[in-house]
């Protein structure tokens, strides 16, 4: 019990690298005091002090269990999920939380997306069939081995924390990046689909997977376990397959 | 007319941010220690075919204290660099499958380790059995 009481009283310091655009010309520090408990996520730090110590701090999130990918964030510099890091681990020292780098700062924690969605859509992350098929012919069948081609890729969060983690996305946010092309391999890696043609574009362009130099710390990050270093990689291979191939066995009119 | 100011954070110095980036510069930079030695390996063959004196200079050369310290830097940045190289290797490879069950990554790190090793061993047990 008195454990329990002496637990409530800990307080942790906060430090949030805030832009409020219409006031200041760079983002500038902000300290906060916070009490937690040993079950508060960052996450809920960020929302004791909105509710209690400054409405005026912008955040994104919304399931609060690292399924939605909205609530990622530097944490003492590195990109995590902020509903499943805890401020316990960072006690007694402080905390310093910074929007997720590489990406414009639109306002305190909340960062501009749009490129990567505009990316998203150039992968063309959904199944494309060989032919049109009708609900008599049934369901794709597909093996075990099939399957695990492509079902770790198959869970992505777009939660960005690859991008963050990405200096070469950094560097030249024209490179497609780990997530993108993590996603496009996914489809392209299953027997169900045939766009590869339709994808390999992407891949072979300056943008796609030739701009990655296996710095690795993407898949390192990754809360769910997707591995898009490797999926980059994979492609390296397909592209330059993909380059030589081309003189035996030219494409079709107009591919 | 809009509020958007969205602000572009600097890249300076974003290798010194983690260190995971601290070991990426150091493997690609040691892959120029690769490069330095191959040059120092092809001047030693261009001198062995431009006949004795050159190829005895060549080897005078390597023995001096100087190319010594060198070697022995040269061969900590080799040995860094094999280490990189095998333990990035698995994010290389397509999904490899013996019997039917995924090779792990840690497994083809391991097994690439080994063979460096293996192969450094037997290029010196050679080296020793030919030596004049």
């Amino acid at each position: 019990m008195v454990e329990s009481v002496s637990a409530l009283e800990r307080i942790i310091e906060i430090e949030v690298l805030r832009y409020r655009p219409e006031q200041e010309a760079a983002p500038v520090a902000q300290s906060y005091r916070v009490p937690f408990t040993d079950d508060m996520s960052v996450l809920q730090g960020l929302q004791y002090i909105k509710d209690h110590l400054d409405g005026t701090l912008s955040f994104r999130w919304s399931c609060r269990m690292a399924i939605c990918g909205s609530c990622g964030m530097m944490i003492n510099g590195k990109p995590q999920l902020s509903c499943q890091t805890f401020l316990r681990e960072f006690y007694p020292g402080k905390l310093r939380i910074e929007a997720l780098a590489h990406f414009p700062i639109e306002r305190d924690l909340v960062v501009g997306v749009d490129d990567f969605i505009d990316k998203l859509a150039s992968a063309k992350p959904w199944l494309i069939p060989r032919e049109p098929r009708s609900l008599e012919q049934g369901e794709y069948l597909q093996t075990p081995r099939q399957l695990e081609q492509y079902e770790q890729f198959s869970s992505c969060i777009n939660c960005l924390l690859c991008y963050a983690a990405c200096p070469q996305y950094g560097l030249d946010s024209k490179f497609t990046g780990p997530g993108v092309l993590a996603l496009l391999h996914r489809y392209n890696a299953d027997s169900r689909d045939h766009g590869r043609e339709q994808r390999m574009p992407l891949v072979n362009s300056l943008e796609g997977v030739w701009n990655c130099t296996a710095v690795g710390y993407c898949s390192e990050v990754c809360p769910k376990g997707v591995d898009p270093a490797n999926a980059v990689n994979q492609n390296k291979v397909n592209s330059a397959r993909d380059y030589f191939l081309r003189f035996l066995r030219p494409r079709a009119e107009g591919k | 007319m809009s509020a958007r100011r969205p602000y572009m954070r600097p890249m300076n110095g974003w290798w010194r941010r983690d260190p995971f980036f601290v070991r990426y510069m150091v493997r690609e930079a040691t892959a120029l220690v690769v490069a330095l030695y191959a040059v120092v390996l092809l001047a030693g063959t261009l001198c062995l075919a431009r006949g004795e004196t050159s190829w005895n200079a060549w080897l005078a050369l390597l023995r001096t204290p100087a190319s010594i310290l060198l070697h022995l830097l040269m061969l900590v940045a080799m040995i860094y660099h094999a280490y990189s190289w095998f333990e990035i290797m698995p994010k290389t490879l397509p999904v490899l499958f013996i019997g039917g069950r995924r090779v792990a990554g840690t497994t083809i790190t391991r097994v690439g380790l080994i063979a460096a090793a293996l192969a450094t061993l037997v290029t010196l047990a050679v080296a020793w059995t030919l030596r004049p």
